[in-house]
């Protein structure tokens, strides 16, 4: 059985930066990791083997830069057997659609998979649109917001979390799953792993070798544009009023319940 | 290729043959678009067969037009059959833009849809205009952590795709006699397969969401412990409001994860948001600045919150909410 988890690398920090010309974020500046949700992915993928009685293969892929090859390098240390990263200039600035595009261009060409994981979203763009366009490319069903994944019989049960309760569902067929934190807790990476990993080699593919069409992919292939990013302005004009003294904390008081009977809350 | 495309959708969505007020506020949203742009407003909704008084509640509250797909196997939502009839819809009516709501189902269906028709499709907009020479929409979404707004525009595809975050907007409310048209589409067979089964359901309780009430009481890490959570609690009760908290109040385990409001929490968009001992993050202030007013009580005269504020109290938490539910408990004995 042949499983591939979609690992993305992210900004460590909240704080990134964007570029202002092109709206898109700068990745090399920030310390990049492994997308936390990704990591969730990968241990759903490890446990779903340890629990087969069948070999289990477990594979990699993401799309990024060069440097990512160390967050495959990370999940090789983790327990994956193979990492494959897309790299190109022609990749970058790629939107959800043309980076699914791109992905699924890949998979048909790496090979045949019984599962597709990804993270239910990804902490830089925070779209989660990636796992769907992709399942629709590869005219896959989808399975988003999962919280539990195990192999039942020989289908793929799913438990995901909906806004009013949660759902179980099944399929039997290979499918796109959007894993959930709570779907596992990503284990720590052993000596033999981290030795293993050293000597791995991943396999870094680049558009003309993808012979995917440049009119799929890239920052001018993107149905999307970002045109303006700005700093959130809500500024009000306020009423302020100080209530450190008894006399103060009354007249508040009065205030707010003025606003609660004015709004008809009271 | 895009003067073809004309109207602007919402997919409203449904549970048990109700519809979810959810969908009334994408009409909200698309009322607005669709005056700016002078095109008609039509709500679409999947389900199994809806009856006319519940379809009539979205043209009472703005669609010009309802369309209903309606099948068994549209009953609840399913990313497959549901996918499928709404590309073929798209393919035949060619709408400009297509809103859903960021719901579980909306940001399934909508980047299947995507996926399938190459289209270009923003996440959890929080705003939502047209521009003014181009007629492009443009949707607005925080990003990097909630520091920053992007703008986002689709220059070429139609339809224009876009998730709206719940609760970032009110829902339209309801005019009697608005007067609009139902078309009822049953969708051939062929349309309506799915490669997954549901084995279960399990309903989670029901309780009053901090989504819903009228007034919230927002509490931060100025609580200090666990045990003074009383205080806000009990102010709650009186104004029959919920609790709402930040992320550091929740991340102490003095609230439940539930209620915490924010970028990585809920959006609110209550009458009245109270916040006590809330220092007015960014991440804080991109789940509850819609609300309608804001009080903020902080003992930090620089607390960012108050810049965002109505009402802006210097002062202690543990003397105003003690004396504000006082106060609240003496007027209503006197009437
Ligand atoms: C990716 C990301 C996502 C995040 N998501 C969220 C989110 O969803 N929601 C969220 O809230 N935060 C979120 N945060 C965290 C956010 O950045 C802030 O850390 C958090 O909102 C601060 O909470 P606070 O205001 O309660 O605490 P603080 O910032 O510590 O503020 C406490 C305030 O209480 C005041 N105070 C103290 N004592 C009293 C008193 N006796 N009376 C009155 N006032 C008093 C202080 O003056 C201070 O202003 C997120 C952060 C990141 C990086
Ligand atoms: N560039 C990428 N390379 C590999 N996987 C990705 C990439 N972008 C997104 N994904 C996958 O899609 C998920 C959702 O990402 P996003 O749609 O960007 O929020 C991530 O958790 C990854 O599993």
């Amino acid at each position: 059985m042949n499983i591939l988890v979609l690992i993305k690398q992210v900004p460590e920090s909240q704080a990134t930066r964007m570029d202002e010309s092109t709206g898109t974020l700068v990745r090399e500046a920030a310390n990049s990791v492994i997308n936390p949700l990704d990591l969730h992915a990968l241990e759903c993928a490890l446990i779903l083997r340890e629990q087969s009685a069948a070999t289990v293969n477990i594979d990699c892929l993401s799309m990024g830069p060069l440097a990512a090859v160390s967050v495959l390098k990370e999940a090789i240390a983790l327990g994956a057997d193979q990492g494959y990263l897309l790299s190109d200039r022609k990749f970058a600035g790629s939107d959800t659609w043309c980076t699914a595009k791109t992905l699924a261009a890949a998979i048909a060409k790496i090979g045949s998979y019984d599962l597709i994981l990804c993270g239910e979203r990804a902490t830089d763009g925070e779209t989660g649109q990636t796992g769907p366009a992709l399942a629709a490319m590869l005219d896959l069903p989808v399975l988003t917001y999962a919280s539990a994944i195990k192999r039942s019989a020989d289908a793929w049960q799913v438990r995901r979390m909906l806004e009013d309760g949660y759902e179980t569902v099944e399929t039997t067929g290979p499918a796109v799953v959007c894993i959930l934190k709570e779907a596992s807790v990503p284990r720590l990476p052993t000596l033999a792993g981290k030795r293993r990993a050293r000597a791995a080699e991943c396999r870094i593919i680049n558009a003309e070798e993808l012979g995917i069409d440049p009119a799929d992919t890239g920052l001018n292939a993107s149905p999307t544009r970002v045109v303006s990013i700005f700093r959130p302005n809500h500024l009000k004009q306020s009423e302020r009023l100080s209530a450190l003294d008894p006399a103060g904390a009354e007249q508040a008081v009065d205030k707010i319940i003025a606003i609660f009977r004015q709004k008809g809350v009271l | 290729m895009n003067s073809a495309h004309h109207g602007i959708w919402i997919l409203a969505e449904q549970s048990q043959g109700r519809i979810d007020s959810v969908s009334y506020e994408l009409l909200a949203r698309g009322r607005v678009l669709a005056d700016k742009r002078k095109h008609p407003l039509t709500a679409v909704i999947l389900g199994a067969n809806l009856p006319d008084s519940e379809l009539q509640q979205l043209i009472a509250r703005g669609a010009d037009r309802v369309l209903h797909a309606s099948a068994a196997e549209l009953a609840i939502f399913s990313p497959e059959p549901y996918s499928a009839c709404l590309c073929a819809l798209i393919k035949e009516e060619k709408p400009e833009i297509m809103l859903a709501a960021a719901t579980s189902s909306g940001r399934t269906v909508m980047p299947y849809i995507a996926g399938k028709l190459r289209l270009g499709l923003t996440a959890d907009c929080t705003d939502l205009d047209i521009e003014a020479d181009s007629g492009l929409l443009l949707q607005t979404r925080p990003a990097a952590g909630g520091n920053i707004m992007a703008t986002i525009k689709t220059p070429t595809e139609r339809p224009q795709m876009a998730t709206v975050r719940p609760h970032s907007s009110r829902p339209a409310e309801p005019k009697p006699g608005r007067q609009g048209e139902i078309r009822r589409w049953e969708p051939p067979a062929a349309l309506l397969g799915s490669r997954v089964r549901r084995v279960s359901f399990e309903k989670a309780p029901d309780e009053r969401g901090i989504q819903d009430a009228e007034v919230v009481i927002a509490i931060g890490r100025g609580i200090k412990k666990a045990e003074n959570m009383s205080l806000p609690r009990k102010l709650a009760e009186l104004l029959d409001a919920a609790v709402g908290a930040s992320r550091e109040a929740v991340d102490r385990g003095w609230v439940p994860y539930p209620s915490q409001v924010g970028l990585s929490g809920k959006t609110v968009s209550p009458k009245v948001y109270l916040a006590a001992g809330i220092s007015g993050a960014v991440q804080h202030l991109a789940g509850m600045q819609t609300s309608d007013t804001i009080i903020a009580i902080n003992t930090d005269p620089e607390a960012p919150i108050f810049q965002y504020s109505e009402l802006a109290i210097c002062g202690d938490l543990f003397t105003i909410l003690p004396l504000l539910a006082e106060k609240i408990e003496a007027s209503r004995k006197q009437s």
